[in-house]
């Protein structure tokens, strides 16, 4: 099965071919990311625009990487959305980029559904890069490349998630993911945080466990969850020092994972709360082979996206671009 | 002025009629069916009314227009004639406009602009406290005196229930009916949608239906520490309905409307971040809708409301946590109540009761919501079997946010009769007028 949305919003609406059609593509551009020169000609003459409502620093310099190894122009704006409230409509906001003619818009904003919006107001190819506790898409195939990296299958692995569900898009999108692709997925955090309406989130592969030990047992992968202070808008727990007791990722806990367990972080982490620095740090922990695998992921998103569906570019493999450059200019490479 | 309604069937549970009548009104006022086989008066404007439904007029007792302060949205005048095209003859003006009509000053001039746009009754409700802060009670019995015919903090529910105590106890002696938003804040607050599956699926943050039913089952206990009349705006939750029903059963003076949106939709309508599903309280699951549904039909729920909240374009085209609340209703309430006829929930004596008995009585509006002799000739004529489709480019609104844009329904106001005048007729039933012929064939 092939890839052929316009946009990529979200994970809940992707077949599993779908998502394993990106998965592939995405292992094929990881040895591009390798090279002495990053670059290839895929989306040559094409352009993307980066448009951030809400600071990021790693999202937005991994699309942005992405699209320049594919040899896109990448224009970064960012928008605060309080200028947004200020009287500019999320439809002008829209209106005004496209009328430069992109062939692709990533959007990141606080909140939740604007890409969906975008859209729908506008023509643009659409990739969300993260909507307020809604989804993010691209995190969750970045972990699903991880993990398929490191476990070669996704399918009936036994993934924990632990923290701050109910504010994280990360999760949800990584539920959607995991559970399209077989595994079976264990949530545990505080209460205020892992409400039980997630039983019915998705149809099946998903318990709630209240303690983290019950969530951990067994599991495959460990994902630890970024305690978002920035997406809550009152105390869900007492204090930093209780979550690290409880609720934080210890070496210990680990002793229960299945003995060959992978840990991961979508980052920026908070030593000592979330995680310890022992298990960040650690030889399970591929928090940093997740950073890498982002690029090879949004590289593949977006050649599919502003690539592929929008017309002409199909080439399987290429050639860096100074190669492509000078045949076309006749040379021959020193 | 003299006009008779003829040939249609009338329901007017009021006196309980449901039976074919000529129907005469005179000078604004209804003078009474004709007898059977009874001479048409040779002066009286003939409507034929043959095949349709003739009722005491509907009466909205929620409706948001937005002058004073936000004419850009919606003014008395556009609100008025989008109740006219909808069947409402009384649309009632909640007080949240900019000033907020907490005086007798913005009372009278919301019903001297409701009197210059000659479509609909406008009848205001006063703030319950100053401002609707809160925190002082308004100046009611002025308010009264002005012409208000309800109090109410709407779209503020007062959070204090001792402020809450003593604004029913005070609005108890001048016999005006407390109408309440209910809705717990501190369990809502910064809520864009119906706390649960679809919420959590949407990462939206929820408002759960416990907000509501805390808020509800507080008010009826205050009902029935004060002895207030209290109603109940826009229940939407299965907590709220059954809380209802207990208080009636106890005696307590509960009353309580439910808006079209709210059985018609649920939660999952969200689905695509489209604003005009964004409502306070907000769309609810297929167990709360039920709920409502059982409400109707045991008698629970006391009446239809449209909520109609108008709110412009470029307001409903921000971030769904952004936009602002509520749809406008007025003129797809009725096709939405006729579903529910066509489910079976209710009949159309129900219906007549939803939409105008009751809501006479809720707010005591004397000589409204009958056909009795000598009441207000405020009159709405339907078809219940006309195939339509709402566009909501032709809406007399000035706003144009509506999640039933396209809907088709079965069943819809075709004529309005105010204070004897016909003030809305669709353009589909104009030959209903031709008086001299009708005249003519009936002699």
């Amino acid at each position: 099965m092939n890839f052929t949305r316009k946009h990529l919003l979200g994970i809940r609406e992707l077949e599993p071919g779908e998502i394993a059609h990106l998965l592939d593509t995405a292992e094929t551009f990881r040895e591009i990311s390798r090279r002495d020169i990053k670059k290839v000609p895929a989306l040559r003459g094409r352009t993307v625009i980066n448009l951030f409502f809400e600071p990021s620093t790693r999202t937005r310099t991994s699309f942005e990487i992405a699209a320049k190894r594919l040899s896109a122009d990448a224009v970064n704006v960012s928008v605060s959305t309080s200028s947004v409230s200020k009287g500019e409509t999320l439809r002008d906001t829209a209106r005004n980029l496209e009328a430069m003619s992109p062939d692709c818009i990533v959007v990141r904003h606080s909140m939740a559904g604007a890409p969906q919006q975008l859209a729908r107001m506008g023509s643009s190819p659409i990739v969300n890069a993260g909507d307020g506790s809604h989804e993010h898409p691209t995190q969750a195939l970045l972990d699903a490349l991880t993990i398929r990296e490191h476990k070669g299958r996704i399918e009936s692995l036994k993934v924990a998630i632990i923290g701050d569900v109910l504010h994280s898009r990360v999760a949800r999108s990584n539920i959607h993911l995991l559970t399209k692709m077989g595994a079976t997925v264990s949530v545990a955090g505080p209460g205020t945080m892992v409400p039980d309406e997630f039983n019915s989130f998705v149809e099946t592969g998903l318990r709630i466990e209240k303690r983290i030990e019950d969530a951990i047992e067994d599991a495959d992968v460990v994902m630890v969850l970024r305690i978002q202070r920035e997406r809550q808008d009152s105390a869900f727990f007492p204090s930093m020092r209780e979550y690290a007791v409880h609720y934080g990722l210890r070496r210990h806990h680990l002793e229960r994972a299945a003995a060959d367990a992978i840990v991961m972080h979508p980052g920026p982490i908070n030593r000592g709360i979330e995680i310890a620095s022992e298990v960040a740090d650690g030889s399970s922990s591929l928090i940093l082979d997740q950073v890498t695998n982002g690029v090879a992921v949004r590289m593949a998103v977006l050649y599919l996206i502003a690539g592929v569906s929008r017309g002409e570019v199909d080439v399987e493999k290429f050639e860096p671009v100074e190669n492509a450059n000078d045949k076309a200019q006749g040379k021959k490479v020193g | 002025m003299k006009i008779l309604i003829a040939n249609g069937y009338v329901i007017d549970p009021s006196q309980g009629v449901n039976t074919s009548k000529n129907l005469l009104l005179e000078d604004g006022r209804v003078t009474g069916f004709l007898e059977r086989g009874e001479q048409f008066p040779e002066d009286a404007e003939v409507f034929d009314a043959t095949g349709l439904l003739v009722a005491p007029g509907f009466i909205d007792l929620h409706t948001h227009l937005r002058e004073p302060g936000a004419e850009y949205k919606e003014t008395i005048a556009s609100g008025a004639a989008a109740a006219v095209a909808g069947g409402w003859t009384t649309i009632c003006a909640m007080p949240n406009t900019d000033p907020i009509n907490d005086s007798p000053a913005v009372t009278r001039f919301i019903i001297e602009q409701g009197q210059r746009a000659q479509f609909a009754n406008v009848m205001p409700l006063g703030a319950l406290t100053k401002g609707s802060a809160g925190k002082e009670l308004a100046e009611m019995g002025e308010m009264k005196k002005a012409g208000i015919v309800a109090v109410s903090d709407d779209g503020r529910p007062v959070k204090n229930a001792g402020m809450m105590r003593r604004a029913m106890e005070y609005a108890r002696g001048f016999d005006l009916t407390v109408v309440d938003h209910a809705q717990d804040e501190s369990l809502s607050a910064g809520g864009v949608m119906h706390e649960g599956h679809w919420s959590l699926l949407l990462g939206l943050k929820g408002m759960p239906a416990a907000a509501e039913d805390v808020h509800v089952i507080r008010d009826c206990v205050l009902a029935k520490l004060t002895g207030a009349s209290v109603h109940i705006a826009h229940v939407s939750s299965r907590g709220a309905v059954e809380a209802v029903r207990r208080a009636k059963e106890q005696g307590i003076s509960v009353t309580c409307e439910v808006a079209p949106h709210h059985w018609t939709l649920t939660d999952d309508a969200v689905t695509d971040y489209d604003t005009n599903t964004k409502m306070s309280p907000p769309l609810r699951n297929a167990d709360h809708v039920e709920a409502l549904l059982d409400g109707l039909k045991d008698g629970t729920i006391d009446a239809i409301a449209t909520d109609h909240a108008p709110h412009h374009a470029d307001e409903k085209a921000l971030e769904f946590d952004q936009a602002p609340f509520g749809i406008i209703g007025l003129e797809t309430a009725i096709g939405l109540a006729f579903e529910l006829v066509q489910k079976g929930v209710i009949d159309l004596t129900r219906l007549v009761e939803l939409c105008s008995t009751y809501p006479a009585r809720i707010f005591t509006l004397e000589d409204r919501g009958t056909l009795a002799k000598n009441a207000h000739a405020d009159v709405t004529i339907l078809d219940p079997a006309r195939e339509w489709t709402f566009d909501v480019r032709g809406s007399k609104s000035k706003s144009r946010n509506t999640p039933f844009d396209g809907r088709t329904m079965n069943g819809a106001a075709v004529a309005t009769i105010v204070g004897g005048r016909l003030v809305y007729l669709n353009p589909d039933y104009t030959r209903l007028t031709d008086t001299k012929q009708r005249n003519a064939s009936a002699k």
